[in-house]
């Protein structure tokens, strides 16, 4: 019965000389056998001791992330299995840390100096080529242009053409006005409201030009890449040119200069080719040099982050315990499991003084055991079986320490309860039939035909001819016209029984609780509290009698005539009825007038005790320092509560014990639903004779049974099954407030990190 | 809608009333401000920081930090749980949200003309913009000369040109145009918010209505108090007043003739809702006002948190949250320049 109480637990005081501290907090992290208490609660995160160290600590961690990051940048990951070297070090660690990240950000700044100035090359030169077609063509349109008009001239405007307007254009050059332009390279997502923003401000006196570069291009600036558009703007004027560049630095578009000199132009694209090559080896190299030091960086990061997550933890522990005021020593309280075997408190001993040998401390740590109040953690020893159960508990609350553990009867109950319901292995054992078809896996059936005629499924021609089938359901009764109505009654009265049986346990184990707890008081009530289930459950087992139950309540004292069942009923009915009637006053009235007994009496031990301990003060007080919580006695707040606990636990007793006909509601909505898909879909298809329609139904049936009794029927069986362990079995004396055990251990470090 | 925001509202702003009310519940309480205030150095705070919601935005910002570093992340914060919620958000709901994000518009612009006419770089302008007001043109403000060029060039295209056509003058820029701009703006926007908020009906509203009023009558207050002593008219000031709230419109008629901040206090005391404010200040004080109206304004936003189905828990958690900032640089700056002292001066409780 290991797991009904949970483990009993020590509350150990530890006084920790400050040199050994660290060592020994770490030998026990390994050990995963305490769970420290916090002893500065009330203190701020950085007004604790070792907050520098914490500090520290979150430092590295964040260098880790860093490397962690530029890792993944360049595609590397941390090697699993990392070389491990011993002598690391927390100070050498962080120096060693500290000069790979400034060396890996000089590195980074160098690349990205390299690749700014990379970028803005290959933007130059894209500019340089783009705008040269620009006027490329333009001067070849303007070619065009000018042949045409000179074409025109020489033709037919000999006679009568404007001369002076020609000849002022073609050729006056004094008046000619000197245009500027502008280029560079803009986002391609932003160049519609660039231009927009350029005619708006310039009045539309501009000229913009705009050609989409293929492909994506490097931002020199953010280092991301962008679809982008080569512009080149026109204008005249020095103010217009002040507006065009303020407004390219506002969207951020990159202006190169540009000469319109086409040899110029060549030279500047050569030119531009040689750097950027220069620049691509330059780049190539340094790259291929931080890949080395992230390599040797991913060669130690596991160990690294172990090691600073170990430290960081060993440092929030040390962070609980308190200093003593000669500042020599550390006190820790710490719980521990109390029946350890002698090897394992061997090992806790040989491990605190290898830790003060290893730390040179002068004295060791002493260890004693401290008597308290205070409810110590709840640990069960569990195995994988009985984890998850016992986790279906947890889920509703932690036990108090050494409550009885409903997990114990979880194990057995709830499978059975949800076979209960869900009733399948093939679809039921208990009754007798698989997939819906009968089977006569126990014995054969205890009836058989008197004669051939009875062929037509009743029970009307058959005969007893075995003995009584010994286990489940008579496979029988399948089929049968009666089967309905047969089946009903009798799994409605079993899901009462089972119900009340559960919920007696649930009763029993509160008075075991009541005993454990020594509360007096509590277990006086339990008889009558169970006498009423009892009542409750007499009644019900005779509820094949309806009619017997309801009269029993309106007219106890009348003639039974032909329901009578056995001699004396009538006596033991009124006898249960009256039991009934008495147990509610019962459990109303004497509980606080117990109580409010038992306070006046306490009232008066104290004052008795007051007196005393003015004549040996020291021992006395300290005595009643621990028994604190005499608040106020209020009567009438007390009888209220209880009366409520009364009406409560009356109405309880009678809805739960409807509550359980679920198990009933259940088991038949997934009977006849596999009946259904069995006859109507499997065997009507199998009635056609035909291929098709055989796959099409056999498809179908799987399907459905698949879907709807295996995902959806186990879904709310296994959640009825929940909801009567949570809240009609262990409601009856449950209290789950307890908290787990939560040892310090180095080993569920890395768990909860990722 | 009147009324039965019950039946509809969920089906669109439920799972964002959640999100909102799920935010709300990890804004900083009065005891992590007093563990903030006892911080000694701007590592303490972020460590505090650390265990809050805040936590992942600061934890990898290498060790000397800053004031601006810890304000641009925690706003930074906000501006994510802001987006997320307007990519979430249907109409109207996403209106609503964008009408909240106008005012940090408003004085996005004010603060780029302003710098650009102290001949400030605009880079460095563009940092110090509210995140939450920025919008695609706002670096080319910088070329605008006077406010007409100002709302052709660029505002035409922003949320803002509606408020814009009331002070449209070629008046040039200067400090006390741009202020007025400012106010001008503001009234317009407030008004509009306050439009919109009626048109949506139900509880928000309601609630929006008490909200906006109290900005509105504080704006007012602000105005009267900031344009003592300068050669603003007393009808220029009249026309700044936002068109409701309490003091609409014989309050604005008091203040527009007040001439000292006893005065003022003499005005606004007939208002029941804010002679507890002004109770609290001793007379011709008015440093501590900022700090009064901000106390009130949080317990206004808090009290909108009380009631479901409306809108203005969107706009309180917005405004919680800034406040919430507001208090952190506060602490972060007394903390930075040792004036520890002063830490309570400014910093408003939430919770």
């Amino acid at each position: 019965m290991d797991l009904l109480r949970s483990e009993p637990m020590q509350l150990v005081q530890l006084i920790i000389p400050v040199e050994s501290a660290h060592c020994s907090i770490s030998y026990l992290g390994d050990l995963g056998l305490f769970q420290f208490k916090d002893l500065n609660s009330e203190k701020s995160p950085f007004q604790r001791t070792y907050a520098t160290q914490i500090k520290r600590c979150g430092e590295m961690a964040r260098k880790l992330r860093f490397f962690k990051e530029q890792m993944t940048k360049a595609g590397l990951s941390p090697y699993a299995r990392s070389a491990m070297s011993d002598d690391v070090y927390l100070d050498n660690l962080e120096v060693k840390l500290g000069e790979l990240e400034a060396e890996l950000i000089e590195m980074n700044a160098n690349n990205e100096k390299l690749q700014h100035s990379y970028n803005e090359l290959i933007e130059y030169k894209l500019v340089v080529q783009k705008a040269s077609e620009f006027f490329h063509s333009a001067q070849n349109h303007a070619a065009v242009k000018q042949r045409e008009v000179e074409a025109h001239q020489s033709g037919e405007g000999s006679i009568d053409s404007p001369l002076l307007l020609e000849q002022e254009m073609v050729t006056d050059p004094s008046k000619q006005v000197k245009l500027g332009f502008v280029s560079g390279i803009i986002q391609r997502e932003k160049s519609l409201a660039f231009e927009r923003i350029l005619f708006r401000a310039t009045r539309g006196n501009v000229f913009l030009k705009q050609s989409a570069v293929e492909g994506p291009v490097t931002d020199p600036a953010s280092g991301e890449k962008a679809e982008k558009n080569v512009f080149v703007v026109f204008y005249s004027g020095e103010r217009v040119r002040n507006k065009i560049v303020k407004i390219c630095e506002a969207f951020g578009a990159n202006r190169y200069s540009f000469t319109e000199d086409l040899g110029k132009q060549f030279q500047i694209i050569a030119e531009v080719s040689r750097r950027i090559e220069e620049l691509k080896t330059t780049i190539d190299f340094g790259l291929v040099h931080q890949i080395n030091l992230l390599q040797t960086i991913a060669c130690h990061f596991e160990q690294w982050s172990h090691l600073v997550k170990k430290e960081k933890s060993i440092y929030h522990t040390l962070n609980m315990l308190s200093i003593d005021v000669t500042r020599k020593c550390l006190v820790a309280e710490v719980t521990k499991l109390k029946n350890e075997s002698s090897s394992l408190i061997l090992q806790i001993q040989n491990v605190l003084q290898q830790a003060t040998v290893d730390s040179n401390a002068q004295i060791g740590t002493v260890f004693h055991v401290l008597q308290t109040k205070e409810s110590p953690p709840t640990y069960f020893h569990t195995n994988k079986f009985t984890s998850a159960f016992q986790e279906i508990v947890d889920a509703y609350g932690i036990s108090k320490y050494q409550e009885a553990n409903p997990g114990v009867f979880t194990i057995i109950t709830f499978p059975f309860l949800f076979a209960v319901m869900f009733g399948d292995w093939g679809h039921g054992l208990l009754y007798n039939e698989f997939f819906s078809v009968p089977f006569e896996l126990f014995a054969p059936s205890a009836y058989g035909c008197r004669d051939p005629s009875c062929r037509d499924a009743t029970t009307a021609g058959l005969v007893k001819v075995r003995a009584t089938y010994p286990f489940g359901v008579d496979p029988k009764w399948h089929g049968t016209r009666s089967e309905l109505p047969f089946l009903n009654s009798m799994k409605m009265k079993m899901s009462i029984l089972l119900g009340v049986a559960q919920m007696n346990l649930g009763i029993i184990l509160s008075y075991f609780n009541a005993k454990f707890y020594g509360n007096e008081l509590n277990i006086r009530l339990f008889g009558y509290l169970s006498l009423l289930i009892v009542v409750k459950w007499c009644t019900g087992s005779q509820a094949d009698l309806y009619h017997v139950m309801i009269y029993m309540f309106l007219s106890p004292t009348d003639d039974l005539g032909e329901n009578q069942l056995f001699f004396g009923q009538k006596f033991l009915q009124i006898l249960l009825l009256l039991a009934a009637l008495v147990s509610v006053p019962w459990m109303l009235f004497p509980k606080p007038f117990l109580l409010k007994k038992q306070h006046d009496e306490r009232h008066r031990g104290q004052s008795y005790a007051l007196l005393e301990t003015n004549l040996d003060d020291s021992d006395g007080t300290e005595l009643h320092h621990g028994s604190s919580s005499h608040e106020e006695f209020q009567f009438s707040e007390i009888f209220v509560h209880q009366l409520i606990h009364t009406i409560e636990f009356v109405l309880g007793a009678v809805s739960n014990t409807a509550s359980y006909l679920r198990l009933w509601a259940l088991s038949l909505a997934h009977s006849e639903l596999s009946s259904v898909f069995y006859d109507k879909v499997l065997l009507l298809a199998w009635g056609f004779n035909n291929i098709t329609i055989l796959i099409i139904g056999l498809i179908v049936f799987i399907c459905a049974t698949v879907g709807v009794l295996l995902v959806m029927e186990t879904l709310s069986a296994f959640l009825h099954a929940l909801r009567l362990h949570w809240v009609e079995f262990q409601g009856k004396f449950y209290e789950g407030e307890g908290y787990k055990f939560q040892p310090f251990s180095f080993a569920s470090l890395g768990k909860e990190d990722e | 809608m009147y009324g039965f925001e019950a039946m509809t509202f969920n089906i669109h702003g439920g799972y964002l009333e959640a999100i909102v009310r799920g935010h709300r519940a990890g804004l900083l309480t009065a005891a992590d401000y007093n563990n903030l205030c006892q911080c000694e150095t701007l590592d303490d705070i972020k460590m505090h920081l650390s265990a809050t919601e805040y936590g992942p935005y600061l934890q990898n910002e290498p060790s000397p930090l800053h004031t601006t570093t810890i304000v641009e992340k925690c706003t930074l914060k906000l501006v994510d749980e802001y987006k997320h919620m307007l990519c979430q958000a249907t109409e109207p709901l996403s209106t609503f949200l964008e009408y909240i994000t106008y005012g940090h518009m408003i004085d996005n612009v004010v603060l780029i003309v302003t710098g650009t006419l102290h001949e400030r770089d605009v880079q460095e302008l563009l940092e110090k913009c509210h995140p939450l007001g920025m919008f695609d043109s706002i670096a080319t403000l910088a070329v605008a000369q006077n406010m007409r060029e100002l709302y052709r060039l660029f505002l035409v295209d922003t949320p803002l040109a509606p408020y814009f056509s009331e002070c449209i003058t070629s008046e040039d820029l200067d400090d006390m145009n741009i202020e007025i701009m400012r106010n001008t703006l503001y009234k317009a926007y407030l008004e509009d918010f306050y439009k919109f908020c009626q048109k949506l009906g139900g509880a928000t509203a309601e609630i929006m209505s008490d909200l906006l009023a109290f900005e509105a009558d504080r704006r007012a207050v602000n105005i009267t108090i900031n344009s003592i002593g300068t050669e603003l008219t007393r009808d220029d000031r009249r026309k700044l007043y936002s068109n409701f709230g309490l003091l609409y419109p014989y309050g604005h008629e008091e203040l527009a003739v007040c001439e000292d901040i006893d005065q003022v206090r003499g005005a606004m005391e007939k208002y029941p809702p804010y002679q507890s404010i002004f109770s609290k200040l001793s007379y011709g004080e008015s440093q501590m006002l900022d700090k009064a109206f901000y106390e009130e304004e949080v317990k206004r936003l808090c009290l909108a948190f009380e009631q479901q189905f409306h809108y203005g828990v969107f706009f309180a958690y917005m405004r919680l949250r800034e406040q919430e900032i507001r208090n952190l640089m506060w602490i972060s700056e007394c903390v930075a320049q040792n004036q520890k002292s002063r830490v309570h001066d400014s910093v408003v409780f939430i919770f």
